[in-house]
């Protein structure tokens, strides 16, 4: 057992790109939670952070062995108890390269790979909840995050991310195929993106839905979150590089001038159809411009970059249109930004990769023919469709039993009060009455509690919401 | 006595509340309004959406005043509050039958 070669370069940027790409959750908590109405930002918010709590825990136990285990037939799943519980991956010998995909096996410790690849899943899984704003039943939203972690992120991870190295075999997108998916167009966005317009269909459109209005209640939240996420995206990219060399470095200025084109085309886009620019849609072009820069980072040339996200900025701002005539309350665009942004960035590497670039590949505007594109294609309708399918068999099963819908009074009071018995901002002066401590009671009696003539009424004061 | 009440443009506040303490009144009470008249209200877009936002946001304020100055008051109002443009709210006045004042337990004028 020879110990690894460990590059402390490659090995602190991992770890700094994978607290980087930690925070994107958080940060995307802000983007989606800026955008609901005031009566259910909390929920919004713990979504994400739920997703932080359950997927950190699984991914451990047995998330990363689905995903980076050896291949366990047809390159379409890991070994689930090779790396149950992440057993043997903490010794520092070359026998743990098998759990680290690229070219670069060992050159960093397994764990530093376990952390950067755990925070993807994450986000991945978060990202889905945009699409049920307003109405989900918290309790259900964490059984799914897990089942559909462990049925659709986890072997998706594997057919993209997995790559084979010496005995070790990986996934069949990314060794068969060879579709080029640098960070995740396919199994974060397209996934994601997949998984929320099931989740959309499955639970229904929210009450009032075209007709109501439903303004974002805080767009400097939105604008916080955006940033957050653009700011933690170099992670998620330049990260993806596992190393800190010349790719990273490519890949750092490519996801910065394409999101930059994004948030550009957006603006123009709104300001020709609606007369103005909006932050709303700057902070959106930003999103979609990191997305469809994610697969394809490592295989254009900043002029390429440019290109792609400035399409990008303009097919997404059009593609949100599209729930309203089609009818699914996609509420915070889950679709339209990460489904249509990630099948974009997928299918443009088929389109403006170049040689020169750290993927060197040629797409079809650079003389490489359909060849890369037709795989870019493949990769990208299989995760789609396989996305697709299965969050809605599961979305389904969940309603059906235990319900992932609240009732319809519960989402006129608001999933905050009702989920968690929370209200996000105090701006009344009409505050509540404290009615017990952790050392004990005191104070007034719960307006619900059953009548008792003999307690006085006051403090019955109900908070009037803005 | 009288009640007069005002419903203005919010950013006109400064303006009418000097005007009113430059004429002498002890009080006001102001409170966030929101409505909309002959101005209606405006757009918003967000992502592409449309929404009219009806109600706009506008100040109420309120003074209770001596029988004797109420007009008076109303043209200090009137003449503070506006700007010239749609939009600048309407005041008016009606009768008050009685007034308390809590901590003394005054009444009437003296209560002012």
């Amino acid at each position: 057992m020879t110990p690894l070669e460990i590059d402390t370069g490659t090995t602190a940027w991992l770890l700094a790109s994978a607290a980087l790409v930690l925070l994107m959750t958080p940060g995307l908590a802000f983007f989606y939670g800026g955008m609901v109405r005031v009566k259910s930002v909390l929920n919004m918010m713990m979504m994400s952070f739920g997703a932080l709590g359950s997927i950190s825990v699984i991914w451990a136990l047995w998330g990363y062995s689905m995903a980076f285990g050896d291949d366990i037939g047809g390159g379409l799943l890991g070994n689930p108890g090779q790396y149950l519980g992440l057993k043997g991956l903490m010794s520092a010998t070359s026998e743990v390269t098998a759990g680290i995909s690229g070219d670069q096996a060992g050159t960093y410790p397994a764990m530093a790979f376990v952390a950067f690849q755990a925070v993807f899943a994450i986000i991945t899984v978060a990202l889905i909840s945009g699409a049920i704003a307003d109405r989900a039943k918290f309790g259900t939203w964490m059984i799914f995050t897990v089942i559909w972690a462990t049925v659709v992120y986890f072997p998706v991870a594997h057919w993209v991310f997995d790559f084979s190295a010496g005995e070790h075999v990986g996934g069949w997108i990314a060794n068969n195929l060879k579709a080029i998916d640098f960070a995740g167009g396919t199994a974060v966005h397209i996934n994601a993106g997949s998984a929320g317009l099931a989740l959309a269909l499955v639970l229904g459109k929210r009450i009032g839905f075209k007709r109501d209005p439903m303004r974002p209640h805080n767009l400097t939240l939105v604008m916080l979150g955006a940033g957050l996420l653009w700011f933690g995206w170099f992670g998620f990219n330049a990260g993806s590089a596992l190393g800190s060399g010349m790719a990273a470095a490519t890949v750092w200025v490519n996801t910065m001038v394409a999101t930059g084109a994004a948030c550009l085309a957006w603006l123009i886009t709104e300001r020709i159809r609606d007369g103005h620019a909006t932050s709303l849609g700057a902070a959106s072009g930003i999103v979609a411009g990191l997305v469809a820069i994610t697969p394809s980072c490592s295989s254009v040339s900043p002029i390429g970059a440019i290109i792609l996200g400035a399409v990008a900025g303009v097919v997404c701002a059009l593609a949100i249109g599209l729930k309203y005539k089609l009818g699914y309350d996609d509420s915070l665009d889950v679709v339209g930004v990460h489904l249509v942004g990630g099948l974009w960035g997928t299918l443009s590497v088929g389109l403006l990769a170049t040689d020169a670039a750290p993927a060197g590949v040629n797409g079809l505007f650079y003389g490489g023919g359909l060849d890369q594109l037709w795989r870019q294609a493949v990769g990208a309708v299989a995760v789609l469709a396989f996305s697709f399918v299965l969050t809605f068999i599961i979305g389904t099963i969940l309603q059906k039993t235990i319900g992932f819908r609240v009732s319809e009074d519960d989402e006129r009071q608001g999933v905050d009060e009702i989920e968690h018995a929370e209200t996000a901002y105090d701006l009344g002066s009409f505050g509540g009455v404290l009615r017990s401590t952790l050392s004990g009671s005191a104070g007034a009696p719960r307006p619900d509690a059953p009548k008792d003539d003999s307690t006085p009424t006051h403090g019955k004061h109900e908070e009037v919401s803005a | 006595m009288k009640l007069v009440t005002a419903i203005i443009k919010p950013h006109m506040l400064d303006d009418v509340k000097t005007a009113l303490e430059a004429f002498g009144i002890e009080g006001m009470t102001v409170s966030e309004a929101s409505g909309f008249g002959r101005q209606r209200g405006h757009t918003e877009v967000y992502r592409g959406a449309e929404y009219t936002v009806d109600l706009v946001p506008k100040v109420r304020l309120e003074v209770l005043v001596d029988d004797g100055d109420a007009a008076d008051i109303v043209d200090v109002l009137v003449k503070s509050a506006r700007t010239g443009r749609i939009g600048d709210g309407k005041v008016w006045t009606v009768p008050v039958d009685d007034v308390v004042r809590v901590r003394t337990g005054e009444r009437g004028l003296d209560a002012l």
